[in-house]
Order: C-alpha cells, then sequence, then structure tokens
C-alpha cells in the first residue's frame, strides 16, 4: 500500500509524493509548503482513490438492501470501522460511533451521556487549553443542568497545573473533557495520569484526540479513556468523517442522539426502541463513502506505522524551534521540550501582527494559521489577541522548516522601520 | 518587494496612521470587531451637519485593517456627509492599490463598515458596503 519504505525507513519525501494537492506549483513556481495539518490535513492518492472507487463501484445505501450492491456498501463501510477500531485498539468495533468531526463526537456524549448523568450542582471541569468544540458543548449542558464549569488552570510553560486538576476533582467532579494534545500549544498532556486521577476521584473522561490520534500512538485500552473523540480529516481521511470512541458499558447505557431511520429496533406513532450501539448513534444515511475513506487513511498511516509518524514530527519540531529560536523577537508558546510537545508551534513575531505574519508568508506559498485557534481562553491566558500557528505532519520536510524560518525573515525586514 | 501586499504605501499609513486617536464629545461614534482575527476599530466623527468636520479611529489588528482605516480617514475629513455615505468598497479598493484577497478583505474594509455604522446607526452588510 504505501511504497515509501526502504529497508524499514521511511523516505519522507516520497510519503509527500503521495500527496497530489502538494505537487502542483503555486503562483510563482514555489511548491505549497503546507503547515496547518493541525486545522486540516491534505490527503493521500490512496484515500482519494478509496472514495473513488466507492462511488464509482459500490455506491448505495447500506443495511437493509437486499441487493448485492447495497451488501458490499455495508461490508465495506463495516470494514472501515473495523480499521478505524483497531487503529486506537478499541477492543471493539461497535465501540466506533462515525460521526462528522470532533464536535459532533463531544456533543455527542454532551446530549446523551451528559444530559442523562449531569444534575443540578455537579461540577464539569474541562481545562483552559481546550478547543472551543470541547467547552461550549459543556457549557451548554451547564447552562441546562445548572451545573458547574471550572477550567483546569495552566502553567507558564504550556502544561496543565494538576494541583489545580486534583482539588477539583476533590470537589466531586462528575465528568472531565480535556485535549490530548492542545491545538494551539502543542502540549501532550499526560494523559494516562490524567485519566487515572479522574477514574480515581469518579469522574467520567472525555478525551479530545483531535490533535493526537493523526499523530501518534493512541491505545484507548491502554488510555482506560472512557470517551475518546477525533476526525478523520486531520487524519488524512475525507471532510465530514469522524469518530467517537466510547467504552461500550457507557454507550450501551446511553439514549439516543439523534432521532431518524437506521437508529431504531421498533417503532409506533407514540413510541419506539432503540438500536443496539453504534446504530442507535448513526441516525439516517451515513457519509459511507467518507467512512471508506477514513478507513483507508487509517490503514495508510497504519503502514507507516504511528511510531514512525510521531518520531519524524518530532525531529522536524526539534529542528523547528531550534531555527525559529534564531529569529529576533519571536516569542514560542507552549513547552520548550520536543518530548513534551507535538508538531504544533505557536508564535508572535515582534508586535508584527499574526494575520500579517500569515499574509507575508502566504505570499511565499507558505500555508500557516493565524488567529485565536478556536481558544479563546488560551489566548487571554497568554495575553494575546492571536498567535500565528504552524503545524507539521507527515508529508512536511526540512525544506518546509527552512522556508518558514525564511519567511519570518521576510517579515521582518518588510515591518522594519 | 513590489509583488508585496505590503506596499511602502501601505506600510506608511501603519507606521504612521492619520487622524488616529478618539473625539471627546463626538457627534457619532461607533466600533467593531473582526471575529476572524481580533482586529478592533473604533471611529468618531464631529460634523456641522453637512461635513465631516473631525474625525479620528482608534484600534488594533492587522496592518491592513488599520491601514486602510487610516487612508479612510483622508477620504472623509472635510467631505460632505452625503459622499460619505456613497464611498464604496470599490471606492476604498481603489484607494488602497494593492490586491486584496478574500482573505483579507473583511480585514480592509472593518473602518468602512464601522463608518457607516456609526452614520446610519446600524452596521451594513457586507454586500451593501
Amino acid at each position: 500500500m504505501v511504497t515509501a519504505r526502504i529497508d524499514n525507513a521511511i523516505d519522507w519525501v516520497r510519503v509527500r509524493d503521495d500527496f497530489p494537492i502538494l505537487a502542483s506549483p503555486g503562483p510563482k513556481g514555489q511548491r505549497l509548503a503546507f503547515l496547518d495539518s493541525a486545522a486540516s490535513s491534505q490527503k493521500p492518492e490512496q484515500v482519494i482513490t478509496a472514495v473513488d472507487r466507492y462511488y464509482r463501484e459500490t455506491n448505495a445505501n447500506i443495511h437493509r438492501g437486499v441487493y448485492d450492491l447495497s451488501e458490499r456498501a455495508t461490508a465495506q463501510y463495516e470494514a472501515a470501522r473495523h480499521m478505524v477500531a483497531d487503529f486506537i485498539n478499541a477492543a471493539s468495533a461497535r465501540e466506533i460511533v462515525f460521526v462528522r468531526n470532533t464536535t459532533e463526537a463531544i456533543n455527542l456524549v454532551a446530549q446523551t451521556w451528559g444530559r442523562r448523568n449531569i444534575r443540578p450542582g455537579d461540577l464539569i471541569v474541562v481545562t483552559t487549553m481546550d478547543h472551543h468544540s470541547n467547552l461550549i458543548p459543556w457549557q451548554l449542558l451547564a447552562e441546562e443542568k445548572e451545573a458547574r464549569l471550572e477550567a483546569v488552570r495552566i502553567m507558564d510553560d504550556g502544561t496543565l497545573d494538576l494541583h489545580h486538576l486534583q482539588e477539583l476533582l476533590g470537589q466531586g467532579a462528575r465528568l472531565v473533557a480535556f485535549p490530548h494534545v492542545s491545538n494551539s500549544l502543542g502540549t501532550i498532556n499526560p494523559a494516562p495520569d490524567i485519566i487515572r486521577m479522574a477514574h480515581d476521584a469518579g469522574a467520567v473522561v472525555v478525551v479530545d484526540g483531535a490533535q493526537s490520534v493523526p499523530h501518534m500512538p493512541v491505545d484507548v485500552q491502554h488510555l482506560d479513556a472512557d470517551f475518546l473523540a477525533f476526525s478523520g480529516h486531520k487524519m488524512l481521511g475525507p471532510m465530514g468523517s469522524g469518530a467517537l470512541y466510547g467504552k461500550l458499558s457507557l454507550l450501551d447505557a446511553m439514549p439516543p442522539f439523534m432521532g431518524g431511520g437506521g437508529m431504531i429496533r421498533k417503532v409506533s406513532i407514540t413510541r419506539s426502541t432503540w438500536a443496539d450501539v453504534p446504530a442507535r448513534f448513526e441516525a439516517g444515511t451515513p457519509s459511507v463513502g467518507d467512512a471508506i475513506g477514513l478507513g483507508a487513511a487509517a490503514e495508510y498511516l497504519q503502514a507507516i506505522g504511528m511510531d514512525a509518524v510521531r518520531e519524524h514530527e518530532r525531529v522536524l519540531t526539534t529542528r523547528a524551534i531550534e531555527c525559529l529560536r534564531e529569529v529576533p523577537e519571536i516569542q514560542l508558546f507552549g513547552p520548550c521540550d520536543p518530548d513534551a510537545r507535538a508538531g504544533v508551534l505557536s508564535f508572535t513575531l515582534g508586535d508584527i501582527h499574526p494575520h500579517d505574519v500569515a499574509a507575508i508568508l502566504n505570499e511565499e506559498n507558505i500555508a500557516v494559521r493565524a488567529g485565536h485557534h478556536c481558544c479563546q481562553p488560551l489566548m487571554d491566558r497568554l495575553g494575546v489577541v492571536a498567535t500565528t500557528r504552524a503545524s507539521f505532519y507527515v508529508y512536511n520536510v526540512d525544506e518546509d522548516v527552512d522556508r518558514l524560518v525564511s519567511g519570518l525573515h521576510r517579515a521582518r525586514e518588510i515591518f522594519a522601520s | 518587494m513590489t509583488d508585496s501586499l505590503y506596499r511602502e504605501a501601505i506600510l506608511d499609513h501603519y507606521r504612521n496612521p492619520r487622524n488616529r486617536g478618539t473625539l471627546e464629545p463626538a457627534d457619532f461614534s461607533y466600533e467593531d470587531v473582526n471575529p476572524l482575527c481580533g482586529d478592533e476599530i473604533r471611529i468618531d466623527v464631529r460634523t456641522d451637519g453637512e461635513n465631516v468636520t473631525e474625525v479620528r479611529f482608534s484600534g488594533r489588528g492587522c496592518a491592513i485593517s488599520q491601514a486602510a482605516a487610516s487612508i479612510l480617514m483622508e477620504m472623509v475629513d472635510g467631505r460632505p456627509l452625503e459622499e460619505v455615505k456613497a464611498i464604496s468598497r470599490e471606492d476604498l479598493l481603489d484607494e488602497l492599490g494593492v490586491p486584496i484577497s478574500p482573505a483579507l478583505m473583511k480585514c480592509a474594509m472593518l473602518g468602512l463598515k464601522v463608518l457607516k455604522a456609526g452614520i446610519y446607526g446600524v452596521p451594513p452588510s457586507d454586500e451593501s458596503l
């Protein structure tokens, strides 16, 4: 499947060649240096082909179809579920619910487990570094249930204050939601420790895996996570694909999320009973082709090996931190130790607005993100309005880092008075 | 650097903004933000009923939003209100003189949007600028 392995070493330039969008030259002939994978990743030929083949050869509505084509579509959809389960080492494919993205996965938990289990006065714990998608669903739930919402503070080095977490757990937290990896700081949070602490205090744990599952080995059984949400489009899969992992015992006890076809067992006008999980949470015709594409993405990443993906990004990040530190007036956020962070680098450059930095980099066909990265409480904590963010993935190479650095020097030259 | 959006004329307005400040009291004031990147602009205007007699802007944000607001100040200072009302997106883009990509359009137009909101009392839709 992946042809880039040479004697067990990976030729990352050949990996990059799997991504058609990175091959076309920009307006000035420069190749695209895509450094915004934390927002959404590019897609390899293998994923594009899997989706294309589905529509050319297997397209039909799944489940209940008696004809061959529907059976084949159903088989491929369920095979993708097994691929995704295997990718995060879920004990059973029934623990994987296909959704559109991380946001939908977290809202699903808030609207089902949350509405059933959170009561007035209960404490919900999030963190100061959560993406809005792992904050707003809990805000809405807390408002509806008159529950309390508290955020774990962060330290100046961009790590979570675990003493504060312990203090909040001591107040009887019912639920802890946190990001495995911060989408702004790149911090890799000590998920096994946090989950153990939360479980010891009797809390259920929701892990936002949007920035970890695509970039490093994630084993839900080892983590002992109750729920893990992640997006397919950030892990080389199609837009509109994502998954929620939930422990079977928890999913089994949860009421439906949306009502409609596919999620029922028996229906009468006034009363219905629900399908088993995961069908109970997949009302309506799912995005079958996208799920199949997500399965292909998981297969592609597994062929490279998630340890190798993590190591590649760690090496790139180490190099990037070393080079960026040489840029005058740069302020890098997040942990300094490359072992403690993922390939996400947020920074400010003197008093040049991040939007201007990104616009100047864009003139060199370098794609980075500028803004609050859906983390306004974190930006407030850091004392900035916005940052510029560069993020890495399998298709990035040293040259991308070099171009970023020279682009930042150019930005300083332009703004020098 | 001639192919850059960040030409000297833009950078000059960014570094040396015209009519920067506030007017207290003003005949009308308005402020707004661009939620995408956090640009903030406030514009204070004094009039004699027919003409803009004094105008100031304040705020913070990217060079495009601040330079465009500064350029807008030069366009409206001393002008009849009826003419100010008629200033269009294209008029401001002509004055800016650099190609503004869709991603930066909201930044470039924030000042004009705030000014018109001040004149009319409600913010105009992006299409009607």
